[in-house]
């Protein structure tokens, strides 16, 4: 089985305390619908589904607040065992901020319940009824070759739904919801199955064509199913060992798949779905850096593996907006580089006529997203958000639990999929309306003003876990330093390039001091990510002559900790002062208050911009961070080396 | 995998399959000593060994089975 589905990959796999957290709520006596959805909004299986909708089931029995929750009664009626699936549906039904109240009449009761004023179903007045038949539920038999008999059996088969539908709107007036049915494996002749009139194939495929017709435009929903199955394979979803066990209409294993396709189409029918896609840019939509890359270096062309992949993601966007979903851009980079492409590059589909709202900046983007929604009048629980970065994903999910954020597997080629897989924009209509809602944003890629940062930043980094690693250069490390020194231009504040030999000098060079640094959190290692020269300036000053950064890391205090890891070690060896430079390029204006911002005073400014800082040692205390340090340098050596 | 492996891993199914942390997992339980081991749960029950030890019961065996002890025996000829 495909685990993007069966797994549900694009939510975040189930915190390993779930059983703990979902007993400490029980017990606890506010409000439960918020941390009942942040528990719902990861990926459970059958067993945490069904503790989860106990738990759910028990608040709502004990008349427990469920605040934000939306409540929605649903009836299922099904000519299959659903015991098992009813827990799951309530559980996923909470994912999408809704209390899911389910009618469950007797084992195979469909005509009787629907068509009697007061069964068990018409009588709890529903807000909606899941027929949640299979092919098993349809006087299916076979006629082959037979074109008119089939079309007969097609007819009563249509009959019979349509009667139910009937049944329901005279007795309770709920919505209906309809599934496709999932054609079975077994062929009877083979490829021939599909041609020939009257064979089971044959007659599921019509039975589902004429389906869909009478359910377009007549205020009912359809379940796709059959999609479903066909999407995770039929094999796959129907077990015949667990339909004669126990009458499974498909497999246990995709339980939790098909519950939150219920739960997206009810959310959908109570109007949840969500109606923008925030895209993040670098290594989202395009392969690269464009700060870094510039704007021939980065993937986005046809013919280019990774380049088609991130076109793929783009052509999505586009569709998704067609069909109504608004598009805005955030992305950690300076506004002008980050216009760039859409405005420069030929390959781009993605223009900038097409992004509402392009906040790009180097605030943090939770803040950004925020200034998203209100400048699209939107809630952020319309928003979905999506980037390739698990810090930045992490973080968004932390400070704004209502945006919508899915998880992305390393391969971009596959975005796209879990993107679509995710079901965020499910509808069950298309109205004219959906087509001018993108374009009602007329007033293109406009920025929008930053309100006051989302609290919070501080204990999220401590939550991240960081381990900052000090390393002189050394042989080991000079590959990745070498790339770094000669592709970094963003948070670069010299940019000065050298050659592998000048690198491997300045490894023994006693009038020099350097720095490779690593940093890992909880989402892996993130590998080497800053790199500083610094050199004797006659006596007792260091000047640093190269600091870069990656710009993966920005937001996270790193350039705090070095400059310590700088001082600490400046200290042992004497030196009073020390000497900042920041040299102007077209790319580096990110790093333009850099010193300003560490506690460095200006002291020269030239006509070309290059400006001068210096930092007196004595007194020095710059800021820390929530990480923990390791360093290989050991202070008595650089004494003696310097 | 040997049997106190197995009891082991079983004890963590159990727990969270009947949500419930003081079922001592021995050969002689069966579905009389716990409150709520129904014909539905007994399913989910077998469904999750069969996910944990990525195995797969036949329908006969799956009819046969008595007690804990059955079982293991079954597990352990499988995993």
């Amino acid at each position: 089985m495909n685990p993007l589905y069966s797994e549900l990959q694009w939510l975040p796999r189930a915190p390993l305390e779930f059983s703990s957290r979902l007993k400490a709520l029980t017990n606890s006596t506010g409000p439960l619908g918020r941390e009942l959805q942040a528990l719902a909004l990861s990926a459970l299986d059958l067993n945490q589904l069904t503790k989860l909708a106990k738990a759910i089931d028990k608040a709502r029995a004990e008349g427990k607040s469920l605040d934000s929750l939306t409540p929605f009664k649903l009836a299922v009626l099904s000519n299959s065992t659903i015991d098992m699936i009813l827990p799951a549906l309530v559980a996923s039904a909470a994912r999408y901020g809704i209390v899911l109240e389910v009618i469950q009449p007797s084992y195979d009761q469909v005509a009787q319940e629907a068509l009697t004023p007061d069964s068990k179903v018409n009588s709890s007045k529903p807000d909606a009824v899941l027929f949640a038949l299979d092919h098993r539920a349809l006087p299916l038999k076979l006629s082959l070759g037979d074109a008119e008999t089939a079309f007969a059996t097609v007819q009563v088969a249509i009959g019979y739904l349509q009667a139910l539908r009937d049944g329901i709107k005279a007795n309770s007036n709920a919505v209906c919801i309809f599934q496709s049915f999932a054609p079975p494996v077994e062929t009877l002749f083979g490829s021939f199955d599909r041609v020939l009139p009257g064979t089971t194939k044959d007659l599921i495929n019509k039975i589902n064509h004429e389906l869909t017709d009478f359910i377009l435009g007549s205020g009912d929903v359809l379940l796709d199913v059959a999609g479903l199955a066909e999407i995770v394979g039929t094999c796959d979803w129907h077990d015949p060992q667990l339909w004669n066990m126990a009458k499974f209409a498909f497999s246990d294993q995709l339980i939790p798949l098909y519950a939150d396709h219920v739960a997206r189409t009810i959310a959908a029918i109570r109007g949840k779905s969500r109606k923008a896609l925030i895209l993040d840019l670098d290594n989202t939509i395009w392969g690269g850096v464009i700060g870094d890359d510039g704007l021939d270096g980065i993937q986005i062309a046809q013919g280019d593996a990774r380049g088609e992949a991130h076109l793929a993601m783009q052509r999505l966007a586009l569709d998704l907006r067609a069909r109504g979903i608004v598009l805005a851009v955030c992305s950690k980079n300076s506004d002008e580089v980050a216009r760039k492409p859409f405005e420069q590059h030929p390959e781009m589909l993605l223009k900038l006529d097409h992004i509402a709202v392009f906040q790009a900046n180097w605030s943090d983007k939770a803040t950004n997203i925020q200034a998203i929604a209100e400048e699209l009048s939107l809630g952020l629980d319309a928003m979905v958000f999506l980037d390739d970065n698990p810090a930045e994903r992490g973080l968004v999910r932390k400070l704004l639990p209502q945006v919508a954020v899915p998880e992305l597997p390393e391969e971009p080629s596959y975005y796209a999929r879990t993107l679509a897989a995710a079901g965020y924009f499910e509808s069950v209509a298309f109205a004219s309306e959906d087509l001018k809602r993108a374009g009602f944003y007329q007033e293109n890629a406009k920025r929008a003003v930053l309100q006051k940062q989302v609290g919070g930043v501080d204990a999220y980094l401590a939550s991240l876990d960081m381990t900052i690693t000090f390393q002189p250069f050394d042989a080991i490390g000079r590959a990745r330093i070498m790339q770094l020194i000669n592709k970094s231009n963003q948070y670069n504040l010299t940019t000065r390039r050298y050659t592998d030999p000048e690198v491997a000098a300045a490894e023994d060079d006693p009038a020099v001091f350097t720095l490779q640094v690593r940093l890992a959190d909880i989402f892996g290692d993130n590998g080497m990510i800053s790199v500083v020269i610094c050199r004797l300036n006659g006596a007792g000053a260091w000047e640093i002559d190269t600091w870069l950064m990656s710009c993966r890391v920005l937001g996270r205090k790193v350039e705090h900790m070095v400059l310590r890891e700088i001082l600490e070690h400046a200290r042992a060896a004497g030196i009073k002062k020390l000497v900042g430079i920041y040299r102007p390029t077209d790319r580096n204006k990110l790093v333009i208050d850099h010193y300003a911002k560490l506690g460095f005073s200006k002291i020269e400014e030239e006509t070309s911009g290059l400006t001068r800082w210096e930092l007196l040692l004595e007194g020095a205390a710059p800021e820390s961070a929530p990480m923990k340090v390791i360093s290989s340098l050991i202070a008595s050596d650089l004494e003696r080396s310097i | 995998m040997d049997e106190p492996q197995i009891y082991a891993q079983l004890a963590k199914l159990f727990e969270d399959v009947f949500d419930d942390d003081s079922i001592s997992v021995t050969p002689e339980l069966s579905a009389k000593d716990v409150d709520g081991w129904d014909s539905l749960t007994h399913i989910r029950l077998l469904l999750s060994i069969e996910k944990a030890f990525k195995i797969k019961f036949t329908t006969s065996e799956i009819g046969s089975l008595k007690n804990v002890g059955d079982l293991v025996a079954l597990i352990k000829e499988r995993a």
